[in-house]
């Protein structure tokens, strides 16, 4: 079932044209990498699907993404729903100045939930569908920064899981991390597949084909070839795809 | 002469200025000490004036000046901390913020007897509150704004964005993530801003001089419209107007011991805020 359909997107930030009309459909409970060589667009494109790229004042965006068949730029949808819905987690993790259960629970409260019992119990769950509870448990109230950078992603994924997103969007999750935090990021995101739609913009090609079932290849700000993963990596039809696939790409 | 015998010249020299303002304050702080200490006691602290102010203490005066602290930082801090926040998290880049922006600076730099002339013929006098703590805690309000603004901003601006970015990302609103997240990691250096504007507010005579203070009442303030004794005001007194310098004198230097004590109170703490930040932020 398709999750995300992106139609004919055009994107400018102030005058630069970055997204050129974009056409791209998103399946559920599937993950789907977008790569591509710095600066063809990747995080634009990715913060257009939570609509991130509100908060860029020039910015100007056209043509539609729906999301369960509604237009995430309609004038009656509200964007804080919309984020709540569409999680995201960032290129440098970036966890909040305060406890590691403050940085879970931040998300819930601001959404209204005030019962400290369901949050304690959310705060768990998160942390356990992050694979990091057992490492965390018994720290839970102290300050997040103490935690290496692989535990501060995976902090930031339990943090955006725990609000229920159907939809999470990573922008280079692991270009921080060192080869082993990657290591046990590439599994969380394979686990969580299962319960969410998943987006990941990486410039590691090797991690598109570890952990997607879907690659983008995006080119200056257009969309040069969707597929399956293994065909793009396999069976690339576009040269400038199999080029930069293979390494060779100038 | 070699290059490295200049320098070690010059270094001399340089370190034979810091050292010496560190024997300054040293002996500013000994000479008001020396002065003042002999007549501190516990009566000098808890007793009003007798005898036209040659005799007793200035126990209404540590209250007035305790009240001007007071009433200014009702004024100032919610005032400067909206503003800084206005400023640092919603005004748009334009030729006005530029203005608000040069003014809050300048306005930092107005002498404080032009803050106390403002003050007697707006609050004093246009408002009819009168020679009264409230027209002194305006006065001083109105000249400790610009620091705790400027506090507020500088504080806010060094909270990283990714922190902003990630608190929209869970779908938090403008307010919640000013509130929640820049406001709340801001807070110690705002804070130690206002810690800073007390010790000024407390210390200064000219804000108050024409809009606050007075030399001799009767017992405590009992409104907000009374005139008040104040600490910084009565040393200018006894020094300046003193009929009995041998007994006043005295009175002043101890009046002078306790403002500093007041005064570097406020701003150890202060101190001490910034460096425990300092060493915990981590970011
Ligand atoms: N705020 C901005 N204003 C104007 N141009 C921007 C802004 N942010 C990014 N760009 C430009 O948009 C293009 C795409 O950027 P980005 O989406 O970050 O690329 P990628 O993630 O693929 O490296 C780049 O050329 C960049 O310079
Ligand atoms: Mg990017």
């Amino acid at each position: 079932m398709v999750k995300v359909e992106v139609k004919d997107l055009k994107v400018w930030l102030g005058k630069n044209f970055v997204i050129k009309g974009i056409n791209l459909e998103i399946l559920e409970n599937s993950v789907t990498s977008i790569i591509g060589p710095s600066g063809c667009g990747k995080s634009t494109f990715l913060r257009s699907i939570n609509r991130m790229n509100d908060l860029i004042s020039d910015a100007n965006i056209e043509g539609e993404i729906m999301i369960d068949d509604k237009n995430i730029y309609d004038p009656d949808v509200n964007v804080f729903d919309l984020r709540r819905k569409v999680g995201m987690v960032f290129q440098k993790p970036n966890p909040f100045p305060k406890s590691i259960y403050e940085n879970i629970a931040y998300g819930l409260k601001i959404h209204g939930t005030k019962d400290r019992n369901k949050i304690d119990e959310i705060v768990e769950k998160s942390l356990r569908d992050a694979n990091l509870w057992d490492e965390v448990k018994d720290k839970l109230f102290e300050n997040a920064f103490a935690l290496s950078g692989g535990q501060q992603q995976r902090l930031c994924i339990a943090r955006a899981i725990a609000i229920k997103p159907e939809v999470i969007l990573m922008d280079e999750p692991a270009s921080a991390l060192d080869p082993i935090a990657t290591n046990s990021l590439e599994r969380l995101i394979v686990e969580l597949r299962k319960n969410y739609t998943i987006v990941i913009v990486t410039h590691n090609i090797q991690q598109a084909a570890r952990v997607s079932e879907y690659t983008a290849f995006l080119y200056l700000g257009e969309l040069v070839e969707f597929n399956k993963t293994e065909k793009i990596f396999t069976m690339p039809k576009d040269k400038k795809t199999e080029e930069y696939v293979s390494g060779r790409f100038s | 002469m070699d290059k490295i015998k200049k320098e070690k010249i010059v270094f001399t020299i340089i370190r034979i200025i810091s050292f010496s303002s560190v024997v300054f304050l040293l002996t500013l702080l000994g000479f008001i000490f020396y002065k003042g200490f002999s007549v501190i006691n516990w009566q000098f602290l808890t007793d009003i004036p007798r005898n036209g102010f040659t005799e007793g203490g200035i126990f209404p005066s540590i209250v007035g000046t305790v009240y001007l602290i007071i009433g200014t930082m009702i004024f100032a801090v919610p005032v400067g901390i909206l503003a800084g926040i206005y400023l640092a998290e919603y005004a748009k880049e334009n030729r006005f913020k530029n203005l608000l922006r040069v003014s809050i600076n300048v306005l930092a730099g107005v002498p404080s007897i032009v803050f106390g002339l403002f003050g007697l013929a707006i609050f004093v006098k246009r408002m009819h509150l009168g020679v009264s703590i409230i027209s002194g805690s305006l006065t001083l309000g109105i000249l400790v704004l610009p620091t705790i603004i400027q506090a507020t901003i500088e504080a806010i601006k060094s909270v990283p964005d990714t922190f902003r970015e990630a608190s929209y990302g869970v779908g938090a609103t403008k307010w919640q993530t000013v509130y929640h997240i820049s406001l709340k990691t801001a807070i110690s250096g705002i804070f130690t801003g206002i810690i800073i504007s007390i010790g000024r507010a407390a210390g200064e005579a000219a804000p108050i001089l024409f809009t606050a203070a007075t030399f001799y009442t009767r017992g405590l303030p009992t409104s907000i419209f009374d005139k008040v004794m104040a600490l910084p005001y009565i040393i200018y007194g006894l020094i300046t107007e003193g009929t009995f310098p041998d007994k006043q004198v005295p009175i002043a230097y101890g009046a002078s011991v306790v403002l500093l004590i007041i005064v570097l109170l406020f701003s150890t703490v202060g101190i001490i805020i910034r460096l425990r930040v300092r060493r915990r932020k981590s970011w």
